[in-house]
């Protein structure tokens, strides 16, 4: 199983990317904005999922997604956003765009795992530590 | 303090035993990140402490606090998909279709924590069978042990952090209303279950029949008579053509003679032999 990893922050890059690791996905990559993971899939083996952020300079998330979806070769690639908007209409327009499913930071371990296996991702379920939830910002990029 | 090395190795070795989880040798962090909460509560110093008071005087209740401490994450929206899934494809169809005639389904969450799985049901029920929010008396009842959960249950109040915990965005933003930086349950969907309180393992209030009593990780905390007790009584809560439904990881085969595991979809339920189904 491979994965994209899409944030401007490194820090939680690499949080998603251990996370996704101690899953038991394969391959993990990461892009530090939309332009960036477009570069990345460009020419590559195709990531199953992609995690995205939303805030992001150059290329920001949504406007990622709607690159996706309107591409022959990527629009079936499923894909996360992983953000701290939290508006309701924020999500309502993520979905609208063709994200699969939305993850508002700050979140737990566990709540990615599970949003992975709504979307057919069977990943391996950790005993996750639940006190200190991912996402909070406080990360420098 | 860390919690030391013989409270840890005696926590891993409990948690075993009694939950079948395997705690690794490095999660020694967890132990006192999850236990220190409780060791607050309980007026002692830290998560050592309350483990080594365990040890000392063996005490069924704070053991079964520490498990819970430990292992539950009750807090999941849908928890466990094949049991949903089994549950709309094949379990409601069937009961809806039995019970055509007197309109009436009842449903039991009999540990229901904060209601996530209750108004899991709710949601599933609205999205699925719409044909019941007319004309139908559907009930919807979750009880629990501890009051606290039974208010927080009642008022559908969520923080982020538990509305990430399984519920599909597209059900997030269709029955829940932002509250600030929490999330609350559309009235509708509130109003569809009632709550209280109740002690599984104390004797059980009169109910009318259920068509349905999920009892899911709740055998755990339990001794095997009272697990035997427990299954019977559920048992005998159904109405006739109803299941029970228990975790993922339990079973009432060699426990309750009463009641025959039924495969359904990818779950097992369990329906109650004899005359009454």
């Amino acid at each position: 199983m491979r994965a994209l990893v899409v944030d401007d922050s490194r820090a939680m890059r690499t949080i998603l990317t251990r996370i996704l690791r101690r899953a038991g996905v394969d391959e993990v990559s990461e892009a530090s904005d939309g332009k960036d993971a477009i570069a990345r899939l460009d020419g590559a083996a195709l990531p199953d999922f992609m995690l995205v952020d939303w805030n992001m300079p150059n290329m920001n998330g949504l406007e990622l997604v709607g690159a996706l979806r309107h591409h022959p070769q990527w629009r079936g690639i499923t894909i996360v956003m992983v953000t701290t908007e939290s508006e309701q209409s924020q999500i309502v327009r993520a979905l609208a765009a063709g994200a699969h499913e939305y993850v508002i930071k700050p979140f737990e371990e566990e709540s990615l795992i599970e949003k992975l296996a709504i979307l057919g991702f069977g990943l391996q379920e950790t005993l996750a530590d639940g006190t200190e939830p991912m996402g909070q910002e406080a990360y420098s990029p | 303090m860390a919690v030391a090395t013989d409270q840890f190795q005696f926590v891993r070795q409990l948690v075993q035993t009694r939950t079948a989880i395997v705690l690794g040798e490095d999660k020694k962090y967890l132990v006192d990140s999850r236990l220190a909460p409780l060791a607050r509560d309980l007026g002692f110093g830290d998560a050592d402490a309350v483990v080594q008071h365990l040890r000392r005087v063996p005490n069924l209740a704070l053991e079964q606090r520490i498990l819970e401490a430990l292992t539950t994450n009750e807090t999941l929206w849908f928890r466990d998909r094949q049991p949903f899934e089994a549950l709309a494809s094949h379990v409601l169809p069937q009961l809806v279709q039995r019970n055509a005639a007197t309109r009436q389904l009842r449903i039991w969450s009999a540990a229901c924590s904060s209601g996530q799985e209750i108004y899991s049901l709710a949601m599933l029920l609205d999205e699925q069978f719409p044909e019941l929010r007319n004309h139908w008396h559907v009930d919807l009842f979750g009880t629990d042990f501890c009051t606290e959960m039974v208010t927080r249950a009642t008022e559908g109040l969520y923080s982020t952090l538990e509305v990430n915990r399984g519920l599909p965005a597209s059900l997030l933003v269709r029955y829940f209303d932002r509250e600030g930086a929490n999330w609350r349950l559309k009235p509708h969907v509130r109003s569809r279950a009632r709550f209280g309180t109740m002690n599984l393992a104390g004797p059980w209030p009169p109910m009318s029949a259920f068509d349905l009593v999920l009892m899911r990780n709740v055998l755990i905390y339990f001794d095997v008579p009272t697990k035997e007790r427990l299954l019977k009584a559920a048992g005998n809560q159904l109405a006739p053509g109803g299941y029970v439904l228990l975790g993922a990881a339990e079973t009432a085969v060699g426990l309750c003679t009463d009641l025959t595991p039924v495969r359904l979809g990818d779950a097992v339920f369990y329906s109650a032999k004899g005359p009454r189904s």
